[in-house]
């Protein structure tokens, strides 16, 4: 079998992550001679427990089967030798040294990291969303973690805008975690990505998400965190970028919510302020595009503008925007929806707000 | 010998006369009563018995044969003791047979002789009409319900010792009430009470005004049962043949109001989500009708939808389907009325707060879904309005002065109607929410641009093919409150917005 066979039967053995397969590659050359390698020689390397549970999964599995499921299952593997390895990703300080994937990844395009709070406000999930959106239209790779809140509304907003958007997992391609996400990633895989580190069949074990987050932060250019608490992952990722050299910006949000704590300690420790993508682009030095034309502003009515100057990114009620425009229930719902079909407000919960228009 | 009198037993919501034949001969005695009766009445031997020994008459020694014919008909309740009574005095000579065969009695016995209330008078006293007959003989007091049925006579007796004297001639016995109605009916309450939630009244008018089945949703304490309470003041007022079959199920079912004539106002029946199958569609032992009954020509209120037993939910179908549900027991199937306005209930998740503005759902996507996924797929189908009914803050509500009453709510309701009536003629569906599929597809025309519109929204909100003949119903009322004759843009977005729980499950 190939030599790529033997990398992905390594991935498959507890406790061996990018450090000790080096260390193996080090020693033993190629991984199919590290595979063959008596006991005694691994139990050398890898002194105590380590090397015991190393030994006895060795025994129990057969590289064959391996890579034969992870063919059958139309998974793409890639090493950290393959020329195609993501540069970016390699500088890290412990890069993957495999990578499974479905789709295509950011190699040298420009990416973009979003992360931030799973049980976000309104306010951040549209705010996440129109990120997603407009650095989608822009040409830039959207990187996430596929977990709800945050990293879905970006990943929805870059899928609504036609662009390209990476899921990085905490688990295996087999195993979408969360379950309600596993839509959500087969759209993502069909125009961009979905990758792991870990063996198709790994489990969403709490651990393996901080591991992951180094990997959102080495694809991309800069991390920006929209809302988290003050020791939320999205924290965590930010710092991994910080200590890659990525840049690291915040979205501000309302003093009176816990979801602009974190955003706004990376801002007091220097993080750049960002409010839209256009102000992320412009602090990666990327191009910014030409803001686009207001689409049908011309087909809005009377009745729609009223409503969009009651709504903002405060959830509000159309029972209260009946009360403020002085329209009929009717009207307001008629008008919403139609708002909301150009793309102009969104609804969330009981309540609507308006979008950002990414200028 | 042998005497005959005339009683009834209901089957449904139908009375059927029974014929009384009493044989009394020498002999052992013994009192036996053939003819397939249930346990209550198998019991009028004991009062009957006693109820004439303490009525100051005698009661033979003999050899009593007691015949309920039609012999395969099961007879059920305890009216029958009268015309039981009434047949044994007249075979013992005790009273004249010349009434016995013109006139319909009905009555429990008391031991003491009194004449006790029975259930379903109404439908018994048209059961004598029908059956040509001269008239019926109730139980005094009661009975008020029959006040206004024309074409039989109606009498009220308040003990065996009265009906006695008047079948030998010796006595009069007078209208049951004197032919007068007791009590007021009440009225159903205003919307004028109601502040704030002028959206909810909208879709509460589309519902009213084209007869669609709704579902409301919202948090514990938004005002949902308020709303639903309100419902009968804004619908049509019943006519005389709606009136008078509800006022037939609540007389079986007991019902009436003491003194009250008939149900006035469409009925509300609201039962707790702990009712069971035989509550809520009727049957049971004796058989009762069930809510589902109570609440032909009017609104059955569900509250805490998914909370009602799985059967029950299920069992709605029928009704909702039809119009009428059958109860099969012992190989007899009965058709009750049922048809109904319904309004259910149900927070938009577990914990209550899926949606709210202020508050923080504690609920998981998974658990959220499988709490909406109990109002199952076929009874969503039937279900025309999903209206989110949410918490209000006190400043919500103030400052728009005096809510807009009932009565203005309900012309634009009977004005819609009239269109309806006028698009519909005599035959089909009444109203919008009746339409099939056919008559979706005569009736609701788009216009291009309303067609756009209903394209752009199915593409982007996920919604599925199966709201979209709903949709088209909900807008032909929008629009017939508007007056408008073809659909236009804004009464199909307006009719898409009442889709609240089939929208992308985004937190």
């Amino acid at each position: 079998m190939p030599e790529p066979a033997y990398w992905v039967a390594f991935s498959h053995l507890p406790g061996i992550g990018p450090r000790r397969f080096d260390r193996l590659l080090e020693h033993l050359g190629t991984a199919a001679g590290a595979w063959s390698a008596p006991d005694s020689v691994l139990l050398r390397l890898f002194p105590g427990a380590v090397g015991e549970r190393l030994v006895a999964a060795r025994r129990e599995l057969d590289p064959e089967v391996c890579w034969r499921a992870v063919e059958r299952a139309g998974i793409r593997v890639l090493l950290r030798s393959d020329p195609r390895y993501p540069p970016r990703l390699a500088a890290i300080a412990d890069p993957p040294f495999l990578l499974y994937l479905h789709g295509t990844l950011p190699a040298d395009d420009a990416a973009v990291a979003i992360v931030g709070s799973r049980r976000a406000s309104p306010y951040g999930l549209a705010v996440a969303e129109s990120l997603g959106r407009d650095l989608a239209r822009a040409g830039v790779w959207v990187v996430s973690g596929l977990a709800r809140g945050v990293d879905t509304a970006a990943h929805r907003g870059a899928l609504n805008a036609g662009g390209r958007t990476l899921a990085v997992l905490g688990s295996g391609l087999e195993r979408v975690y969360p379950p309600e996400a596993r839509s959500l990633a087969r759209a993502i895989a069909a125009t961009g990505g979905v990758v792991s580190e870990f063996s198709p069949n790994t489990p969403p074990l709490a651990a393996h998400f901080p591991v992951r987050n180094r990997i959102i932060a080495g694809l991309s250019l800069g991390v920006v965190v929209v809302e988290g608490a003050a020791d939320s992952g999205a924290l965590i990722t930010a710092q991994m970028a910080a200590e890659e050299g990525r840049e690291v910006m915040g979205v501000p949000g309302p003093v009176t919510s816990q979801g602009s704590r974190g955003p706004h300690s990376l801002i007091r420790d220097g993080a750049a302020l960002v409010e839209s993508a256009r102000d992320v682009l412009e602090v990666l030095g990327l191009h910014v595009p030409d803001p686009p034309a207001p689409a049908t502003e011309a087909d809005l009515k009377e009745d729609h503008h009223r409503l969009l100057s009651e709504l903002s990114l405060e959830p509000r009620l159309p029972e209260a925007l009946a009360q403020r425009t002085g329209l009929e229930p009717g009207e307001v719902l008629a008008a919403l929806l139609l708002l909301e079909t150009a793309g102009r407000v969104r609804r969330v919960g009981a309540g609507y707000i308006a979008l950002p228009t990414g200028s | 010998m042998l005497a005959k009198s005339l009683g009834c037993t209901l089957v449904g919501v139908q009375a059927r006369l029974v014929e009384v034949e009493v044989d009394v001969s020498p002999g052992v005695p013994a009192f036996d009563l053939v003819g397939l009766p249930d346990s209550p009445l198998r019991e009028a031997r004991e009062r009957v018995r006693a109820a004439i020994r303490n009525s100051g008459l005698e009661f033979p020694l003999r050899r009593i044969t007691v015949n309920l014919a039609p012999a395969d008909l099961r007879k059920e309740g305890s009216g029958l003791d009268l015309p039981i009574a009434a047949a044994i005095l007249a075979a013992t000579g005790q009273v004249g047979l010349e009434r016995l065969g013109d006139w319909v009695l009905v009555g429990e016995l008391a031991l003491d002789g009194r004449v006790k209330a029975v259930t379903g008078i109404l439908p018994m006293a048209l059961a004598a009409r029908a059956a040509g007959l001269g008239g019926i003989v109730v139980p005094q007091p009661g009975g008020a319900e029959t006040i206004g049925v024309e074409g039989v006579q109606i009498l009220g007796v308040e003990s065996l010792a009265a009906l006695a004297g008047w079948l030998e001639g010796r006595a009069r016995l007078r209208p049951p009430n004197n032919g007068r109605a007791a009590g007021k009916v009440a009225c159903p309450p205003d919307f004028a009470d109601v502040a704030g939630q002028r959206m909810s009244r909208r879709a509460l008018e589309i519902v009213a005004a084209g007869s669609h089945h709704c579902l409301l949703i919202g948090p514990p304490g938004a005002g949902k049962t308020m709303l639903a309470r309100r419902l009968p003041g804004i619908l049509p007022e019943l006519s005389p043949e709606d009136t008078l079959e509800a006022t037939i199920a609540h007389s079986v079912a007991g019902l009436l109001p003491p003194g009250a004539p008939a149900i006035a106002h469409p009925p509300f029946r609201s039962p707790h989500h702990s009712v069971s199958v035989a509550g809520l569609m009727g049957g049971g032992r004796p058989a009762r009708p069930g809510e589902v009954t109570l609440a032909h020509c009017g609104v059955l209120f569900l509250d805490e939808f998914p909370e009602f037993h799985r059967e029950a939910r299920e069992a709605l179908r029928e009704p909702l389907e039809e119009g009428t549900v059958n109860i099969v027991r012992a190989g007899t199937a009965v058709t009750y009325p049922a048809r109904f306005l319904l309004v259910a209930a149900m927070n938009s998740c577990p914990c209550g707060h899926w949606g709210d503005l202020r508050r923080s759902c504690l609920c998981s996507p998974p658990a959220v879904l499988r709490y909406r996924a109990r109002i199952s797929g076929p009874l969503l189908d039937r279900i025309d309005l999903q209206v989110n009914v949410p918490r209000l803050e006190y400043h919500e509500i103030q400052g728009r002065g005096q809510s807009e009453g009932s009565a203005a709510i309900r012309d634009r309701v009977l004005r819609a109607r009239a269109i309806q009536r006028r698009r519909f003629g005599n035959s089909g569906p009444a109203t919008n929410g009746r339409m099939g599929p056919g008559e979706v597809r005569s009736f609701c025309r788009l216009s291009a641009p309303a067609l756009a519109m209903v394209r752009a929204a199915f593409e982007q909100l996920g919604l599925s093919l199966r709201a979209h003949d709903r949709i088209l119903k909900v807008a032909r009322t929008i629009a017939d409150l508007d007056g408008a004759g073809e659909l236009e843009p804004e009464h199909l977005g307006e009719a898409i917005q009442y889709r609240w729980l089939d929208r992308d499950l985004v937190s």
